[in-house]
């Protein structure tokens, strides 16, 4: 068991109360009854502004110098893939503590059963019984689980699911990453916020504007796409006309991520938004959970992914495409019309990352003003394990990236998954920097 | 409108210590990029390895000059990992790579699983690690007020905590002054403008990245224990924004210059805090909420890299024809 409680400053999982001082506490469970670690939960009242994570028991506990009514936010964004809330109205809740003493508040998850990503749920084994079969208990005593416990076929299966998903989901914002690269050579550090518009815009066409999701959908990746043209025509071209250096524009890419990251935070504020708040109804395969939702949106990506392919493969553009990102002086000296080929790739791009974005916030239960850039790195993983700049590649790399993500959680904390897929990164450059798809010539 | 507010808050921020620990950021990026040319995105990782070289060692008994010595010692680590595989490759590889392992670090610092060494994603308190550094402080205690400045002599937010940060700070201006005007800086600066004309004079080209990359680095660390001195140790604090406050910084003082990074961070925080306080006061709260100004501030600065970047690469003290930025 992991409990820390002798850790040094403000360990989150330990809270004794004090004459001066009250304890907010509580437990988060997984539906399958696995503690939910690495949740983020906003805690606001007349102490101030804190946050806590919950333990890896799945605890949370914060000492508050102040008695008073306490708003508590649980972010949605950092439950576990997978999981949601059982009841969304529920958060935030006001619960209000006085100083010598303990006050609990649960937060049931729930519904979603093992749901899409799993992530750290079944750990007993997926066989584990499904919604509804556990409390977030909170003065329930820490039971035997840990996330490293237990690696069984049954979760092994669940993982790769969940992995297959998430990389399935990755491919749609990585291939437009790497079709920007190969044709410009431009590495595009706010592509994650071309992602993260997606969601956001499904989530005001549907919570703000009322519109049902497909609608809603549809319009956020055509805006998406918009975005993308807009970008090429106001910024990406006049730049390279102007011969500005690919470091420099790598650099503008930043400063735009930036302006963009903050704009979506100025005007939908820092929290997490979901973009439907019922929970999705289960599906069993097997030993496997899996939400409707998500196969819905693996269905859609596929189908989405393998036209794109086909485009790339058999149409004279998408040829002409493969051709300017191979060699552009060359595709140019052969009558292809570069400029519009790239103008093409940059709609195209921000299209498919939008359709990510939103199909990535349904599957991770909400978006938020940075679910793109936390993304970013692991496109960016992808694209370079599959080879920079070739479509496929970063399709394949992506497939790899999300089942590294998934199933790294099987023997590593959930909270540190990302960080296994970008070690892969750091060592892909070592071993073969070109990919898996890659040409050796490309590197430089 | 209260102007003297207004004026003491921005002119505060000049010499704050964060104000230093930014500025000392700034010089290690650089040793990497003004002089050598080098990508790195990952100096946010550097300091917050500085950071927690420093206070776990503190935490755990060293003194004041071993805790640095570890923080130094982690960040040379870093480097050499990150090194190895990158510095022959293509500049971006470099970009991605930094700034994959940043986040790496700050992914593990903030993992529930080191609860016990790090404190997790609530860090490790600025008093665990303090008491050694101030104790060092020759100053007696109490507040001492100086214009419109009044800060505690010792505790935290201190005096002594500017004066030991800036200090180190003229000290690296003064060591990229040297190495500017040295001959291995002349062979960095080659190797900026230049890779395979320095090779062909039989010039190491990649052991002279790697001594760069780790010089700037240890700078980098150095800064982050600056930095987390008024404050506590916060993974998430030092991310990938602030990589990009540090780039912000550098090119708007000037890459290659040896005042830039320090007319940059004084800029660049007095700005911000100029637009914070003034919005505050002008801006209704029913058009802009304090947090919205803040956010204002913050696009403020990614719209003003982005033309710093394309009109003025040079930033404000750079010779233009001295630094190109680009590589290939």
């Amino acid at each position: 068991m992991l409990v820390s409680v002798a850790a040094p400053a403000g360990a989150s999982t330990a809270c004794a109360p004090t004459p001066e001082t009250g304890c907010l506490s509580g437990t988060i469970k997984t539906a399958a009854g696995a503690p939910a670690v690495g949740v983020t939960l906003d805690i606001a009242g007349p102490a101030g502004p804190l946050s806590v994570v919950t333990g890896s028991d799945g605890r949370w506990a914060t000492p508050v110098t102040a008695a008073g009514q306490y708003t508590i936010t649980l972010d949605a964004t950092t439950l576990p893939a997978g999981e949601a809330l059982r009841d969304p109205g529920n958060n935030p809740r006001t619960v209000s503590v006085d100083l010598g003493s303990s006050k609990g508040a649960l937060f049931p998850l729930g519904a979603t059963a093992g749901g899409a990503g799993g992530a750290t749920g079944a750990t007993g084994g997926a066989t584990a019984s499904p919604a509804g079969g556990s409390e977030a208990g909170l003065d329930t005593p820490a039971t035997g689980f840990s996330t490293e416990g237990g690696v069984s076929w049954g979760r092994v299966a669940q993982q790769t699911i969940a992995g297959l998903v998430f990389g399935t989901l990755l491919a749609l914002a990585s291939v437009g990453l790497s079709l920007i690269f190969g044709t410009t050579g431009l590495s595009n550090f706010a592509h994650g916020e071309q992602v993260t518009l997606g969601g956001i815009l499904a989530y005001v066409f549907t919570q703000k504007l009322g519109l049902p999701l497909l609608l809603s959908g549809t319009f956020a990746v055509l805006i998406g796409a918009g975005s993308g043209w807009l970008q090429d025509a106001g910024i990406w071209h006049p730049l390279r006309k102007r011969r500005v250096g690919m470091t420099q524009q790598l650099i503008v890419t930043i400063g735009l991520a930036i302006t963009l990251q903050y704009v979506f935070q100025f005007f939908l504020g820092g929290s997490s938004l979901r973009i439907v708040l019922s929970n999705p109804a289960t599906v069993n395969i097997g030993p496997v959970f899996i939400t409707q939702q998500s196969l819905i949106s693996v269905g859609i990506a596929a189908v989405v992914l393998v036209s794109v392919s086909y485009f790339l493969i058999a149409t004279r553009v998408g040829r002409a495409t493969r051709a300017v990102s191979d060699n552009a002086a060359l595709a140019a000296a052969s009558g292809i019309t570069v400029d519009r080929i790239i103008r093409l790739v940059w709609t195209l791009g921000a299209g498919l990352a939008a359709l990510g974005g939103v199909l990535m916030g349904l599957y991770l239960n909400a978006t938020s003003w940075n679910m793109g850039a936390t993304l970013l790195l692991l496109m960016f993983a992808a694209v370079t394990l599959g080879g920079l700049g070739t479509a496929f590649g970063a399709l394949v790399g992506s497939i790899v990236i999300g089942l590294v993500v998934e199933l790294s959680n099987l023997v590593i904390p959930s909270d540190m998954r990302y960080a296994g897929a970008l070690a892969i990164l750091i060592l892909v450059l070592l071993l073969r920097p070109q990919g898996i798809l890659g040409r050796a010539e490309r590197i430089g | 409108m209260d102007w003297t507010r207004i004026f003491s808050n921005v002119a505060g921020e000049l010499i704050a210590p964060t104000t230093a620990a930014y500025a000392l950021a700034a010089v290690g990026l650089n040793v990497h990029f003004g002089l050598t040319g080098l990508l790195n995105f990952g100096q946010a990782g550097f300091m917050l390895l500085g950071a927690y070289g420093f206070a776990i060692s503190t935490i755990a008994g060293f003194p004041v000059w071993g805790a640095t010595l570890v923080a130094i010692a982690c960040s040379v680590v870093f480097a050499l990992i990150l090194g190895i595989p990158t510095l022959k490759l293509r500049g971006d590889y470099l970009a991605i790579v930094t700034i994959a392992a940043a986040e790496i670090v700050r992914i593990v610092g903030r993992s529930t699983a080191l609860t016990g060494l790090t404190g997790a994603s609530s860090g490790l308190r600025g008093d665990s690690y303090k008491k050694t550094f101030t104790d060092l402080s020759p100053l007696p205690d109490g507040t001492t007020s100086l214009g419109p400045f009044s800060y505690s002599n010792n505790a935290s937010n201190s005096w002594w905590i500017r004066i030991v940060g800036w200090a180190v700070v003229l000290l690296a201006c003064w060591l990229v002054w040297r190495l500017l005007n040295s001959p291995w800086g002349r062979v960095l600066k080659g190797i900026r403008e230049d890779e395979d004309a320095v090779r062909s004079l039989g010039k190491n080209v990649y052991g002279y990245k790697m001594q760069a990359l780790v010089l700037g680095g240890v700078i980098g660390a150095l800064a982050g224990v600056i930095y987390v001195m008024p404050r506590a140790v916060q993974p998430d604090s030092m991310g990938r924004p602030m990589t990009f406050w540090v780039w912000t910084i550098l090119l708007l003082g000037g890459a290659a210059t040896v005042f830039g990074p320090v007319l940059g961070s004084m800029l660049f925080w007095a700005a911000l805090m100029l637009i914070k306080t003034v919005g505050r006061d002008l801006i209704p709260s029913t058009v802009m909420r304090a947090e919205q100004i803040e956010q204002f501030g913050w696009i403020v600065v990614g719209v003003t890299l982005m033309l710093l970047v394309i009109f003025r690469p040079q930033g404000i003290l750079g010779d233009p024809k001295e630094l190109a930025i680009n590589v290939r």
